[in-house]
């Protein structure tokens, strides 16, 4: 035994003297000190890391299959449609990997809106931790982008007309609006030129750089370490050995913990997967189950659940202002809905982190945020009508208040002191 | 760039001059890699209009032809139907057709060039959905109860009337797009060509 464990060691020497693989194991999970109050949400960080290799690997193997050609085929299907199909039906075990893909997709939302949420709560965006809450929202951009890009693969009716739309959002830009719109399609119209180039974007260009931004999101986390639920940082308290108090290392007390988040998580998913994949139209949508017909819009066309708030957004902007139309506008409004996230970390002026010990206004303005932004995902499901537009609006309205006025009510708040060091129940 | 005894300026010169004419390259090269997705001469060259035979369309009937890849409605109106057009018109964002949205021969109280027959592009110009078509009068046309016939957007919202013209208030900015058409004889339309004067 002891020459085996002789052996292994001498490997692993043979190695850290040319790789600084022992060396980057401690830094990252042996002698990472991460808080130990972490609690429940701070599961859904690890959890997007597997939707990431999820969704890597079911696309290695769908890409084996699909074929990206907008062309009709003998029998007057489109053949990227008709590739779908041949996935479902006929590939062995293709029906698996198809839908553990179309559902990782909504699944990867849900996992990073609930880690957003939790920044939130927690004011893990705070100073020193700026840069990591700006890495993952250019990472979120890179998932609308990859999501936005995947959805035009199957060459559906939804695919087609929501690409339609989107491309077309580019042109309400004055200027260089329709030529860029142009140019991104390739074509007048949504077509072959745009299904090609939009599965390159999704398989290739957009992960690439989904990848390097997640490993920047990582780094920049273990460079200033990870903020708790008290919103207190465990580096102030540090014992004899500069180890923070607070801390526990990654490995084994959260890899472990962390196991149990991935086996929920896979049971619900394989729920899903296994028994409702379309999951009523909200993960699947039944028109998309009709191949592209460029002549024809559906009646009722809406993004997948996860644009939908934006898309509520878009078009509650119904005033034309300086000279500009509505248009434009509502595309303006729909782009800061999502940038303007980004900027909370100089918006909050808090003297707390944590929503344990902020006051009633944060929270109140909080709640008032997340009521809208879901009525507003759900108007975006919806057809449009004169009193919905005006809910749209109200609701529109309260999404830009949270983040402008956090600057004057994150200040005035009455908080509560926070502790010393990091409670734990 | 300040130069001192530790620094030879000659050669930091040099790395400055290969640096930047590496910059320049980089940035030119840009050119043809942008360029490659902009619609290929195949593309370009689809774009050959249309011939259309109408006699066949009967009064308050459209039929839709594809040209360049765009739904093409043509809409025979009936007397009522046009008659509809002066009574919307100050409910209208645009109603004399005043943006750029119709060749000069279609800048009309009935944007066309024979009063019944519309040719219009059915592409909304908010976002580039196709509206569907609201002839049915009133509430019965699901949108109000003064409802006097047209189009209806069912992605945003936007409603049109009998000419192409969007409402006020609405998502859309701009009427529908008239295409360039003609007519070959009393039936037959050209859609993607006209004879300039």
């Amino acid at each position: 035994m002891s020459k085996v464990n002789a052996l292994l060691q001498g490997t692993l020497n043979w190695v850290d003297e040319r790789f600084p693989l022992t060396s980057n194991w401690k830094a990252h999970l042996a002698e990472y000190y991460a808080p130990k109050n972490f609690n429940f949400w701070y599961f859904f960080g690890s959890l997007a890391m597997l939707v990431l290799v999820i969704q890597i690997v079911t696309g290695i193997l769908l890409t084996m299959h699909f074929k990206p050609d907008a062309s009709l085929n003998a029998s007057g299907v489109p053949v990227a449609f008709a590739s779908v199909e041949y996935i479902m039906r006929d590939v062995p075990w293709g029906w698996l990997i198809r839908y553990m893909h179309s559902t990782g997709a909504s699944a990867f939302f849900l996992v990073v809106y609930l880690h957003m949420f939790r920044g939130m709560l927690y004011g893990s965006y705070r100073k020193p931790r700026e840069l990591i809450w700006i890495f993952g929202m250019i990472i979120f951009l890179c998932l609308m982008a990859e999501a936005f890009f995947g959805y035009l693969l199957p060459w559906g009716q939804m695919s087609f007309w929501g690409a339609q739309v989107i491309v077309n959002l580019f042109s309400a830009i004055p200027l260089i609006g329709p030529d860029l719109s142009l140019w991104l399609r390739g074509d007048y119209v949504v077509g072959d030129a745009t299904l090609n180039r939009f599965f390159a974007f999704h398989v290739i260009a957009v992960p690439m750089v989904l990848l390097g931004l997640v490993a920047a999101h990582i780094i920049a986390l273990h460079e200033v370490g990870s903020n708790n639920p008290d919103g207190v940082e465990i580096k102030k308290k540090k014992d004899a050995k500069g180890i923070p108090l607070d801390g526990i290392p990654f490995h084994p007390y959260y890899s472990v913990k962390d196991i149990v988040g991935v086996v929920v998580f896979l049971m619900v998913f394989s729920v899903i997967v296994f028994f409702m994949p379309e999951f009523g139209g909200y993960f699947l949508e039944y028109n998309n189950f009709f191949p592209a017909d460029p002549l024809v819009t559906p009646p009722h066309i809406a993004p997948v659940w996860y644009f939908t708030p934006y898309y509520s957004i878009l078009r509650a902007v119904t005033y034309p202002l300086f000279g500009i139309d509505a248009k434009f506008w509502g595309v303006v409004a729909m782009g800061a809905s999502t940038l303007i996230i980004a900027l909370l970390p100089w918006l909050d002026r808090s003297p707390v982190k944590s929503i344990r010990y902020r006051g009633p206004l944060y929270k109140g303005f909080l709640t008032a945020f997340i009521i809208s932004f879901f009525i507003l995902g759900y108007l975006g499901m919806l057809g449009p009508t004169p009193m919905r537009t005006i809910v749209a609006q109200i609701c529109s309205v309260i999404y830009f208040a949270f983040f402008l006025l956090m600057p004057i009510y994150s200040s005035l708040d009455k908080c509560q002191p926070e502790p010393d060091r990091v409670t734990s129940k | 760039m300040s130069c001192d005894d530790k620094v030879d300026c000659g050669r930091r010169r040099l790395l400055v001059a290969t640096a930047a004419a590496g910059g320049v390259a980089g940035v030119a090269v840009a050119v043809p890699f942008v360029s490659s997705m902009l619609p290929s001469e195949r593309a370009k060259a689809a774009g050959a209009p249309v011939e259309v035979d109408i006699s066949k369309l009967a009064p308050g009937q459209m039929m839709t032809v594809e040209w360049r890849g765009k739904p093409v409605w043509i809409i025979s109106r009936t007397k009522e139907q046009l008659d509809t057009l002066a009574k919307v018109a100050d409910k209208l964002a645009d109603p004399k057709s005043e943006k750029n949205m119709q060749p000069e021969y279609a800048k009309n109280e009935t944007r066309s060039i024979k009063p019944e027959i519309l040719v219009a592009v059915g592409i909304c110009t908010h976002l580039g959905c196709s509206p569907t078509e609201k002839f049915k009068t009133g509430a019965e046309s699901g949108i109000d109860a003064d409802w006097a016939g047209g189009f209806f957007c069912p992605c945003h919202g936007s409603t049109f009337d009998l000419a192409g013209r969007v409402y006020k208030s609405k998502p859309a900015p701009d009427n529908l797009e008239i295409p360039p058409h003609m007519y070959l004889g009393d039936a037959k339309l050209v859609i993607g060509e006209d004879k300039k004067a």
